[in-house]
């Protein structure tokens, strides 16, 4: 592949810095009610830079940022990389179990979380032995007892530290982040993304969505979710405004901001899409929109089709991808009316092709592992060689490929269909769930002897969540069932169906047959 | 049971977990406390809808109505004294 000049490789931070030196003074966030500039985010970045740097954190060393959508989780993502450090954004609804294993896992040097869980950040850190430090932003009266000094508050870190960026040595293909994402296993995997990967991958995808520094992109995604956090990354790395929300609940409230704001970008998901179309959109003025994008799951044909009739004057595009390379493939608005069940074909700069399982690529209209290969191919998982190996190898041309376990066919000219996933990875809002890891938390539960997990078709939110759990005899009932589940897994995990059977159908070894469920 | 103590029933039955001794107050955020998540508030929609036989609008389900104990009692009584 030929060197890209639209693709150079650069630091993440760059991309702050870089629109910090040329537009000063343009609003880049606009969030829980603020406006700021680029060298505002900048100069508080570098603030909290030197925080991290004097809180121990040396080059390489992951920093989890348990936060929601909020400036200052913006502020922290920069800020550790400035430090030369790994950010790890980390969804805002886990719990405590969940957020130890990461902690651990990665090993993480320092925490950034908000004040009103302190106590959360405490249990943490007496758990975690390679945590040093913690950073906690808002209200500090939720602090509790600090005699150790380790809790150092953002605000307070705002006041302290020069605004000069620290001497941090930083190479493109040093780790930038770590996005965990669910394995079969039940195990969380952390994707390694060098910054290059990063770099090339928001290039691309900027590329084709034709992004300019006129471009005011809202993002309602959670930043522990890639999809959410590009729109951050891309926007600070184009030069754009980013509107960015805490999340969807509010629907009118975030239809109100993309008219105030003149809003041109609109990234969503299939859950986004079906709530918006039950609403009467014609009160906004949202002729603003420019472009309005779909991944993490198909949208319907039939929603498709109404989301062009309310937004006629928009490109839509229909996207793939997994967190694993970023995006994959994306349909050129032009194609959709031809191909409206396609995602398309490899963003530019990178190829796709099909794998039958001995190896072979396939032709048209043969279903296959979707195999993908370019400079957004990201380094595998950290700390796993076993789980990196299965996922990905080394190409034909020896370059590193990843194999998608995603089942596709491509028609005539290449484009892409979906079919299935080669394992029984649910997704469920967008988000991928391993039905292992609800599993594992629903067998701790006293009462359950069996239980499976599996995705139901849902038109709201792709796949819904059900369990089947076999008791053992003592009474159990969902709210209990329900209630365990809110107290130990994330909210997209949270099954929206129990069901109480007798037994489970198996196969003639003894394991669950899931198939014989769904 | 008023207002009140049916919609701290539901949210303690439905969001609540006792297990880490949280204690919600009736003017603290279900979204920042994290409570209860975005479908989280459309499952309330419904609450409101089927427990009090409200007809809840689009532009009825913002933070001032549906963001905490307080907020959703004032918007229900208020409806419910609308359809008197």
């Amino acid at each position: 592949m030929t060197e890209m000049e639209w693709a150079k490789p650069m630091l993440v931070a760059d991309f702050l810095e870089n629109s910090a030196r040329q537009r000063t003074n343009k609003v880049a966030l606009i969030c829980d009610g603020r406006r700021l500039t680029y060298a505002m985010i900048d100069s508080m970045a570098n603030r909290m830079a030197n925080a991290l740097c004097d809180g121990g954190v040396m080059p390489g060393d992951r920093v989890l940022l348990f936060l929601p959508n909020s400036v200052e989780l913006v502020v922290a993502i920069f800020a550790v990389l400035k430090a030369g450090g790994v950010f790890v954004v980390v969804n805002a609804s886990t719990k405590l179990g969940k957020l130890l294993f990461l902690a651990r896992n990665c090993r993480a040097t320092a925490l950034v979380t908000e004040a009103r869980k302190t106590e959360l950040a405490a249990t943490a850190m007496a758990e975690t032995p390679s945590l040093l430090s913690t950073i906690l932003t808002g209200d500090p009266r939720n602090l509790v007892d600090d005699r150790d000094g380790r809790f150092v508050l953002f605000d307070q870190i705002q006041r302290d530290y020069p605004e000069t960026c620290p001497p941090c040595p930083r190479q493109p293909e040093d780790l930038a982040c770590l996005i965990y994402t669910s394995g079969s296993t039940g195990e969380p995997k952390g994707v390694m993304s060098t910054h290059s990967n990063v770099a090339f991958a928001a290039s691309s995808i900027i590329r084709y969505l034709e992004n300019r520094g006129n471009d005011i992109l809202i993002n309602v995604l959670p930043l522990s979710f890639d999809y959410g956090l590009y729109q951050l990354l891309m926007t600070f790395k184009f030069g754009g405004t980013l509107v960015l929300e805490r999340s969807f609940a509010f629907p009118t409230v975030v239809l109100q901001r993309m008219e105030a704001e003149r809003v041109t970008g609109f990234p969503g998901v299939p859950t986004i899409f079906a709530v918006l179309l039950h609403m009467d959109l014609n009160k906004y003025d949202l002729s603003s929109l420019r472009y309005i994008t779909n991944t993490a799951a198909a949208l319907p044909a039939s929603h498709i089709q109404q989301i062009q009739k309310l937004f006629p004057w928009a490109r839509l595009y229909s996207m793939y991808g997994l967190t694993e390379t970023k995006r994959t493939l994306y349909l050129p608005p032009e194609q959709l009316n031809a191909r409206p069940g396609s995602v398309g074909i490899a963003i530019p700069g990178t190829e796709v092709w099909l794998e039958d399982e001995n190896g072979r690529r396939l032709g048209p209209y043969q279903t296959g592992e979707l195999v993908i290969s370019g400079p957004h191919v990201m380094q595998g998982y950290w700390e796993n060689p076993e789980a990196t190996a299965r996922r990905y190898r080394m190409g034909p041309d020896g370059r590193r490929v990843c194999y998608s376990g995603d089942l596709f066919y491509m028609d005539d000219d290449g484009y892409m269909y979906f079919v299935g996933r080669k394992d029984d990875i649910i997704k469920s809002r967008g988000e991928k769930v391993a039905p292992k890891e609800i599993e594992n938390v629903l067998y701790a539960l006293p009462g359950v002897s069996e239980v499976a997990v599996i995705g139901v078709p849902d038109n709201v939110l792709g796949q819904a969540i059900k369990a089947i759990i076999v008791k053992d005899g003592s009474p159990l009932d969902e709210m209990t069932v329900l209630r365990h589940c809110r107290s130990h897994l994330e909210d997209f995990m949270v099954p929206q169906t129990i069901e109480f059977r007798h037994s489970l159908p198996k196969t003639s070894s003894g394991k669950i047959r899931k198939a014989a469920l769904s | 049971m008023d207002t009140r103590q049916m919609i701290r029933a539901y949210i303690n039955e439905n969001f609540l977990f006792s297990t880490n001794g949280f204690r919600l107050s009736d003017d603290d955020s279900f979204l920042e406390t994290g409570v209860v998540d975005s479908m989280g508030i459309m499952e309330l929609v419904l609450f409101v809808e089927e427990q009090f036989g409200i007809q809840v609008a689009d532009e009825d389900v913002v933070p001032g109505n549906f963001d905490s104990v307080n907020c959703l009692a004032v918007f229900i009584e208020s409806k419910a004294g609308a359809n008197d």
